[in-house]
């Protein structure tokens, strides 16, 4: 199961950044040419992108390339850095409906009949930043089999709603945070959580992650490098939940040597999905 | 591919490089290559960049580098986008990327 | 009393003449009125001060270098005795910054023509890398300068030391008064090695001056001036976290480093240098010694606000400072028992009757390069051209327990890991583990702490990979080309010559 806990956000324009970010290990990292570039730079940004999806520092990290919307003048020629350059992912902002994700789709397949990548290899994500995105979130999830992840994106979304952040819960963004999750949940697809912009504020950060952890969210969009340690950690199981976890494991195993179809632990059954969060969690322990 | 106006691209900015490509007037190719380090990676920077315009089909022109310690993939990138810019070209052609 | 010489004389012949008391002052005329007995070092001025040093054309002239790139001293001085005509002299200058580049002239017009210190950096290294002086620059570590001052190699003459305020009898320190530097650690070996010792001091202050970081009994003239330092450039304020990516995860890897080496208990000593890394890593150190309700004993440097803060949160007993950081450290200093000063001689020096850096646990330090055998190069660019100092570096390195050097692997399209150092300044024989954000290398010299770390789950590789990894993104340098002219001698802490540095070739 591919762990999602940390998306890394690089400007695709930026060299120096390009040159390192794999220095730090994300479980994702996403490249990208959209609201990072200046309208001027995104054929050079293209082209940068495209070098470092090859570049063998990148090639045991998951890569995302974040291409410009549907309603501009670049997207496909985003595309066609991005799948020919070898992407894991390619994530469409601001997604408002599942007819884009068919669009998308159609030129994904298109290019990698073109280029000689297997058909259906190149997976989706999509972002969703506005009122209709979250409204539509659960036909976006399910429009495609390549679709792996949902994002929400807290920026635009806020400015679509007529409202901005608060501290706290941050109650402008429950329901969309809310949709979007089941939305994900409902389509088998994995769930992010949206951006915290301020570096600076560290306790900031870690309040809005553990909001996310506990609402169930795989992960968040990280902006800045030093934030995916903070997240790792949040999310790293404490050691009782690992050693639950491992007890759960072990009377699974017990069960199943002993050809019996239900599992107890302490007199209480444990149902499958329990069963697979135990190993969830030892594979995040495993990691942290 | 023919050059026929000038064009930049890149920064000055660390790890990067500035690219400056202009139309020859005397139907020759010049290289010119200035690093922060020159000593250590001069040889090979200049190689990158021939190597990159060999594949792009450039035969003409003067290309300035103004190298702030670039890896070879940023050196491609940048000269590939100047070339681009300097030609005219609406898009590359997708199935040459290199 | 009549003259009992000639007895005398006969009775004890080995002794000499005793001469027969002649009047309270009659041998020392410097105390015979109120005025010479109390006033008889203030000198009117820079000029007048070195009159009376006896300074003569060849002789050597030392500094310190507690005001850093704030510095003032060392050209005030010597744009005077270029204006006074002095020629051929030595400067030991405990180390010099960047701020002393107008030294290149003088050393052009022949006023100074040869240099002893610890690190060069700037035009003036620039220059020196590509020939200025007829004779090789002697690069000596800390504790390596005391040595030299023992054997009597280096002879100072007349030293002319900072100090943020004394009394008229030469008590000194810069631990008060408004550039307030902090300790005087280098300046107080001067004070007891020099022929003449001068003063500059911002401040005058009423006798007795306290605490005496330099006492009156070494001192010889004072010269009140302007500016000793520029206060700016001393303070760097508290030293704030880094945001940098690369600087936090080495330093935590730093911090992890020592959690499981072996020597993370009770009553520890560390010692710091003064980077990014270094300082955060004293943060995340914080954490970890929370956790594990375990103090230091001592933190020894080098010293900085973030090691105060652990002193003052009772985390670090002892803070043992050569040479205050920044601002808070030397408040610390000033406002802290715990907090102590020592001379360069306490600190590193191998011959010393006792080093300070022979009691350190673990000691993080930093590097320009570092070779496949662990040898660090502080001194040289990739460029072969000077911009560091050898400063403390291979003093603490080869007496610490644990020396751990913390590096970027890769700087832009620079390698830190290198096949072989441009020049060798600490022996890799004294260093045990390479902290990169791209991995640990530990030396083949110490397997236990490798297992320990491995065991901890680190990400711990040979040197080899390392280097290998960095060569995959930069690609492998030409080697750089020197002419045989010697431009600086590299001598290692005992006087010994470990490397030399040669002319960049054009």
């Amino acid at each position: 199961m591919k762990l999602r806990r940390s998306m890394l956000f690089v400007p695709g324009d930026n060299a120096a950044m390009l040159s390192t970010s794999f220095i730090y290990r994300p479980d994702s990292v996403m490249f990208d040419l959209e609201d990072a570039v200046a309208p001027r730079e995104k054929d050079s940004a293209r082209l940068m992108v495209y070098q470092a999806l090859q570049h063998p520092a990148y090639a045991d990290i998951e890569t995302v390339v974040r291409i410009n919307g549907v309603e501009t003048e670049w997207w496909q020629q985003d595309l066609e850095v991005a799948v020919r350059g070898g992407v894991d992912i390619v994530r469409l902002p601001k997604t408002e409906n599942a007819q884009e994700i068919h669009e998308l789709e159609a030129h994904v397949a298109r290019i990698e009949q073109a280029c000689g990548r297997p058909v259906g290899e190149t997976k989706l994500m999509a972002a969703i930043e506005s009122a209709s995105g979250v409204v539509n979130a659960v036909a976006i999830s399910t429009a495609s089999p390549r679709m792996v992840a949902i994002a929400m994106a807290g920026f635009d979304y806020l400015v679509d709603m007529h409202t901005h952040r608060s501290a706290g819960w941050e109650p402008e963004l429950f329901f969309a945070r809310a949709a979007v999750l089941n939305a994900a949940r409902a389509a088998r697809i994995d769930a992010f959580d949206v951006v915290y912009g301020n570096v600076n504020d560290d306790e900031g950060f870690l309040r809005e992650v553990n909001i996310a952890k506990q609402l169930g969210f795989n992960g968040k969009s990280l902006i800045h490098p030093k934030q995916i340690e903070m997240l790792h950690r949040a999310y790293a199981p404490t050691e009782e939940e690992v050693s639950h976890a491992k007890r759960v494991l072990a009377a699974a195993e017990e069960a199943r040597r002993n050809g019996l179809g239900v599992v107890s632990l302490d007199g209480k059954m444990v149902d499958p999905p329990v069963i697979h969060e135990a190993e969830m969690a030892l594979q995040l322990a495993d990691l942290s | 591919m023919k050059i026929i106006k000038e064009s930049v691209v890149g920064t000055l900015e660390s790890s990067d490089l500035l690219v400056k490509v202009t139309p020859s007037d005397t139907a020759s190719r010049d290289i010119v290559v200035r690093s922060e380090v020159f000593k250590q990676f001069g040889k090979q920077i200049t190689r990158v960049v021939t190597e990159t315009l060999d594949k792009l089909a450039v035969s003409d022109g003067l290309i300035v580098i103004e190298d702030k310690g670039a890896l070879d993939c940023v050196i491609r990138a940048r000269v590939q986008a100047a070339v681009l810019r300097a030609t005219g070209a609406r898009e590359p052609d997708w199935g040459k990327l290199s | 009393m009549k003259n009992e010489s000639e007895a005398l004389a006969k009775l004890d012949p080995d002794l000499g003449p005793l001469p027969p008391f002649a009047g309270q002052n009659a041998r020392t005329p410097h105390l015979a009125s109120p005025d010479a007995r109390l006033h008889r070092k203030v000198c009117a001025s820079l000029e007048e001060a070195i009159a009376r040093s006896g300074l003569k054309d060849g002789m050597t002239v030392s500094f310190h270098h507690a005001f850093r790139e704030g510095d003032k001293v060392v050209l005030t001085v010597v744009n005077w005795l270029a204006r006074l005509g002095f020629k051929n002299l030595t400067l030991a200058s405990s180390s010099l910054a960047g701020c002393h580049d107008p030294l290149v002239e003088h050393i052009r017009s022949g006023v100074i023509t040869q240099i002893y210190t610890s690190g060069l950096r700037g035009k003036l290294a620039e220059a020196v890398s590509n020939g200025l002086m007829e004779r090789p620059v002697q690069v000596h570590s800390h504790g390596g300068r005391v040595h030299l001052l023992q054997t009597g190699e280096l002879k100072i003459d007349v030293a002319f030391l900072g100090v943020a305020c004394c009394d008229e009898f030469g008590n000194a320190n810069a631990s008060h008064g408004k550039t307030n530097c902090g300790s005087l650690g280098y300046a107080k070996v001067d004070a007891d090695f020099a022929r003449q010792v001068v003063l500059l001091t911002e401040q005058i202050v009423d006798f007795p001056n306290y605490p005496a970081s330099i006492s009156q009994d070494r001192v010889d003239w004072i010269v009140k001036v302007d500016q000793v330092g520029d206060a700016s450039k001393i303070s760097v304020g508290a030293a704030r976290v880094t945001n940098n990516p690369r600087e936090l995860m080495i330093a935590r890897r730093a911090a992890d480093v020592i959690e499981h080496s072996g020597y993370f208990v009770e009553g520890f000593s560390l010692q710091t240098g003064s980077g990014a890394s270094s300082t955060a890593a004293t943060r995340f150190l914080e954490e970890r010694m929370k956790k594990k309700n375990i103090a230091a004993s001592f933190a020894l440097g080098g010293i900085t606000g973030g090691i105060t803060d652990l002193h003052k949160k009772g985390l670090i007993r002892a803070v043992v400072d050569v040479q205050s950081f920044d601002h808070d450290a030397a408040e610390s200093l000033r406002t802290f028992p715990g907090h102590i000063e020592i001379s360069a001689n306490e600190y590193a020096n191998p011959t010393s009757k006792a080093a300070y850096v022979d009691r350190v646990d673990v000691v993080i330090l930093s590097a320009l390069e570092i070779d496949l055998d662990f040898n660090v190069n502080v001194i040289t660019g990739s460029d072969g051209v000077m911009r560091g100092a050898s400063g403390g570096h291979c003093d603490v390195a080869a007496a610490a327990n644990l020396t751990m050097v913390v590096a970027p692997l890769v700087r832009s399209r620079i390698p830190t890991v290198v096949r072989r150092v441009t020049t060798l300044v600490t022996p890799g024989e004294s260093v045990d583990v390479l902290i990169t954000d791209q991995g640990i290398a530990v030396n083949p010299a110490r397997p236990e702490i490798e297992k320990r770390l491995r065991e901890a789950r680190l990400p711990v590789m040979t040197i080899e990979a390392l280097h290998e990894k960095a060569v995959a993104l930069t690609g492998e340098p030409e080697p750089l080309e020197f002419t045989e002219r010697i431009v600086g001698v590299i001598r290692y802490r005992d006087g010994s010559v470990i490397d030399v540095v040669r002319q960049i070739a054009s």
